[in-house]
């Protein structure tokens, strides 16, 4: 009675979790085979050609690859510092009673469903962004050489920088909790001893615990980065879904590998335009599985290091 | 003896400027504390502001109207998610249960576990737009037609990692003392663990089911080519479904007021849905504690 | 004002603790602590656990600060000039009084940029001069000749008496004027232990060493002068031969004599 009530315990339980294995190779699997018609086309050489034509059967992927990648750096630029900001108050400057309120409104961001973000990102920021950033760039800096192409375009709040400032701002919660975690587990007597030498908190944080939590700081990163390459809605409602490269204005309408899978994918027919589709689709997977393994790594090393110091 | 500690003089400029430096850093952090704060607040108040202009008994009981129609609702999306994320997790919560049970309980230093919990992680992040690709070859072109079967089975997938890493880490919390004091009655493995460890760890559990709730009421990627949408009324899961994200994907990129406005009452739903999830299961995990 | 808690004439008080009152919370932890600690000689802490003597020495470099809830009320000289003074800037206070804690704490970084960092933090020295002063620095900790031919290498690369004496050398290399040692050998086995008891008997020539110890024997080898605490209060005060030979207090010969601890 005893034996089998355990074996079928855990053969269910070891079934669940090989199960979770399954599943990472079926979507490996389906990509691959689903794309399948598009690699056998195109080669590799779909990751460099900016054509897309549904009309006439040829596909490239660069406009979309461009589009990611570009939107994550921006969105990275700008959410490092700030998450480091906010990581470094919640831990050094923020009274007692205000640690919890602050930490929970944090993670209250990060449970907005990116679609609000995307709705709010396309009705009320963009308009803002057209007003008060955009056109005084852009009457700024015409004319001059490389920003000036940069600011050119209509300034009317969609393209790469509104979808770069909107992922921006939801990776902040993921990339300052970690950041937050792991300055938290920075032995105190470690800190004591810089301050006990004549530290400011300022040098304390920058030379003492950012380097000794620089393995889980960059794991906290990759970690944002890995959300922002995957993000759907939020870069859908504003990047403006136009495959171009002509122009690499960073006001200008573009396209990014999930908003055009969101637009384009459900009227597909069956056939290249789809197989390229689900191309760009394996393409994403492979660079997130890469930026997220990396993410996971550096974050067990923080954690062994840290066992063996205490 | 001296007035004051004499400090050096070269000691002394050199100092100011780092006293600058800190307190330029510090008054940084607090900008950034606050730039973070803002955004919350500006999105809330929002979504507030347009979505309960919008909320009416109607929303709830009126269908998905056409485009500049005088009524109309978001009945049968409402419906729509309702199902298609209470299936989901029906489906998904006993696979991530038993899941993080072996990761926690079984598999810690089996390869099996470690793998599992390495790729486990990476699900957990990937995008989920993937998913809905992986099950579109999956269900979708087989049965030759979008379904809500297909919209639960992918949001049934975001469950899992959710559930799986939540309960082991909760059941990694139990100290090993209570399961050697039922192991000391003679109790067997899957007793110990379903009767007392999983007992003593049900609230961060529960958190964990909550929390993965929250995440897939919202998620629309994985809807758009599985469940698709549909404009009636449906209670048939092989038919296509409506749900509440893909229709304010819908309507919110259209020039029409009516859908509009209709798209800002459904995300007003969906936030203070997911909102208020959020603050249960935080709460609930605060008095366990 | 003579109170057994005075010098005799020919010491200067490098430190004076007047009136001194010290919380955690709601919790009394110092009361009323009047002392005068020797200028460039070793002054040791003894007590049972909880007795306060950490926090005294803690008091003494404002370390409390870090932590809203623990509060000191009272006066602590160094020189005359009251330290506790709020307008004054407790990073230049603390590179006056350097500390040294329970287990090493070597920074993340090579041996030379150890010593290096307190130095950067308040003055600007060519390469050469650096180089001279980390050398001197590790030449006063007896650790110079062990680590001459591995600068460059991580401090959490030797050994843990290797790098209490590290955190030693750390301490000095900002020239300070007192140096505060927490319990400094608990953490090392019995031959590191050795040889940091004889570098603070070479300390003392040059700096006013306050160390807290929980091994009364260590304060009866190392120490010039010996305070004893219970509880929060300072029960006795006087130089270590007769505190350990000819306690005043009767309290102090139970502690002594090991009938309790």
């Amino acid at each position: 009675m005893k034996r089998w009530g355990d074996r079928l315990f855990a053969a269910a339980a070891s079934s669940a979790a090989a199960l979770t294995l399954a599943l990472m190779a079926g979507i490996l699997g389906s990509l691959v085979v689903g794309a399948g018609p598009a690699i056998e086309a195109f080669g590799l050489g779909f990751l460099t050609s900016a054509v897309w034509d549904p009309v006439g059967n040829q596909y490239g992927g660069l406009v979309m690859i461009y589009g990611t990648l570009a939107t994550s750096l921006i969105a990275l630029v700008i959410a490092v510092p700030v998450s480091f900001g906010i990581a470094l108050f919640l831990t050094e400057l923020s009274p007692g009673w205000l640690k919890r309120p602050l930490g929970i409104a944090i993670e209250l961001l990060a449970a907005v469903p990116s679609i609000v973000y995307g709705m709010w990102g396309l009705l009320v920021f963009g308009p803002v962004l057209a007003t008060y950033v955009q056109q005084p760039l852009q009457a700024a800096f015409t004319g001059v050489p490389v920003l000036g192409a940069l600011v050119s375009g209509p300034p009317v709040g969609i393209g790469i920088l509104s979808a770069g400032i909107i992922l921006a701002i939801m990776i902040i919660p993921f990339i300052a909790s970690v950041m937050r975690d792991v300055f938290e587990v920075t032995p105190p007597m470690l800190k004591e001893s810089a301050y006990g030498l004549g530290s400011t908190t300022w040098e304390v944080v920058y030379k003492i615990v950012l380097p000794y939590t620089k393995a889980g700081v960059v794991g906290g990163i990759m970690l944002g980065l890995g959300r922002a390459l995957g993000e759907t809605m939020a870069v859908t409602f504003v990047i403006g879904n136009m495959n171009q490269l002509n122009s690499l204005s960073l006001f200008e309408a573009a396209n990014s590998i999930t908003s055009a899978l969101a637009n384009e994918f459900a009227e597909a027919g069956e056939g290249l335009h789809q197989a390229s589709l689900i191309y760009l689709g394996l393409v994403l997977f492979f660079i997130t599985f890469v930026v997220l393994s990396l993410s996971k790594m550096l974050l067990a090393q923080m954690k062994r290091a840290e066992g063996a110091r205490t | 003896m001296s007035a004051a500690v004499a400090f050096d003089a070269s000691r002394l400029s050199h100092h100011k400027r780092r006293k600058l430096v800190n307190q330029v850093a510090l008054a940084l952090s607090l900008a950034a504390m606050a730039f973070g704060v803002f955004w919350l607040i500006w999105i809330l108040i929002e979504t507030v502001r347009l979505g309960i202009g919008g909320l009416s008994l109607a929303v709830f009981t009126e269908m998905t109207p056409p485009p500049l129609a005088e009524t109309g609702g978001l009945a049968n999306a409402i419906f729509g998610s309702l199902t298609m994320v209470g299936l989901a997790t029906l489906l998904g919560t006993p696979i991530g249960v038993m899941a993080g049970v072996y990761l926690a309980e079984y598999g810690k230093t089996t390869w099996l576990g470690r793998v599992t919990q390495f790729i486990n992680d990476i699900l957990l992040s990937a995008p989920s737009i993937v998913i809905g690709l992986f099950i579109y070859s999956a269900v979708v072109a087989k049965m030759k037609s979008f379904s809500g079967i297909a919209g639960v089975l992918a949001l049934a997938l975001i469950v899992i990692p959710v559930v799986v890493r939540t309960t082991e880490n909760m059941l990694s919390l139990i100290p090993n003392a209570l399961r050697e004091a039922a192991y000391a009655l003679g109790t067997p493995k899957w007793k110990v663990i379903s009767a007392i460890t999983l007992k003593a760890a049900r609230a961060g559990v529960i958190t964990g089911v909550l929390l993965a709730v929250a995440r897939i009421a919202g998620e629309t990627a994985p809807l758009l080519f599985t469940a698709l949408s549909n404009q009636f009324w449906t209670s048939n899961l092989g038919e296509p479904m409506a749900s509440l994200p893909v229709t304010i994907f819908k309507f919110a990129m259209s020039p029409y007021e009516n859908w509009q406005k209709l798209a800002w009452a459904g995300v007003f739903i969906i936030t203070m849905g997911v909102l208020a999830l959020n603050i249960i299961a935080r709460t609930m995990l605060r008095n366990k504690n | 004002m003579t109170s057994i808690y005075d010098l005799p004439p020919q010491e200067k008080a490098k430190l004076a603790v007047r009136d001194l009152n010290f919380y955690y919370g709601g919790f009394h932890a110092l009361k009323n602590i009047n002392l005068s600690l020797p200028e460039k000689k070793v002054t040791a802490f003894i007590g049972p656990s909880g007795c306060g003597k950490s926090t005294l020495l803690r008091a003494l470099n404002r370390m409390f600060e870090l932590y809203p809830e623990q509060r000191a009320e009272g006066q602590i000289l160094l020189d005359g000039t009251n330290i506790l003074d709020k307008k004054l800037d407790v990073s230049l206070i603390r590179a006056k009084i350097g500390m040294v804690f329970q287990k090493p704490t070597p920074f993340p970084m090579s041996i030379y940029d150890n010593i290096a960092f307190g130095v950067k933090l308040f003055e600007t020295l060519s390469r050469d001069a650096m180089d001279e002063r980390v050398e001197w620095a590790l030449r006063k900790a007896a650790l110079w000749n062990e680590v001459k031919d591995k600068l460059q290498q991580s401090g959490s690369g030797l050994s843990g008496g290797q790098q209490q004496r590290l955190c030693i050398a750390r301490g000095i290399a900002i020239k300070p004027e007192v140096l505060l040692l927490d319990e400094p050998c608990s953490a090392l086995d019995p031959i590191s232990t050795g040889k940091i008891e004889e570098l603070i008997g070479e300390l003392k020539h040059d700096y006013t060493v306050v160390i807290v110890t929980h091994n009364m024997q260590q304060a009866a080898r190392c120490s010039d002068y010996t305070a004893y605490m219970y509880l929060g209060d300072l029960i006795e005060f006087g130089p270590t031969r007769e505190v350990f030979t000819k306690p005043k207090k009767k309290d102090t010969e139970d502690y002594i004599t090991g009938r309790f601890g």
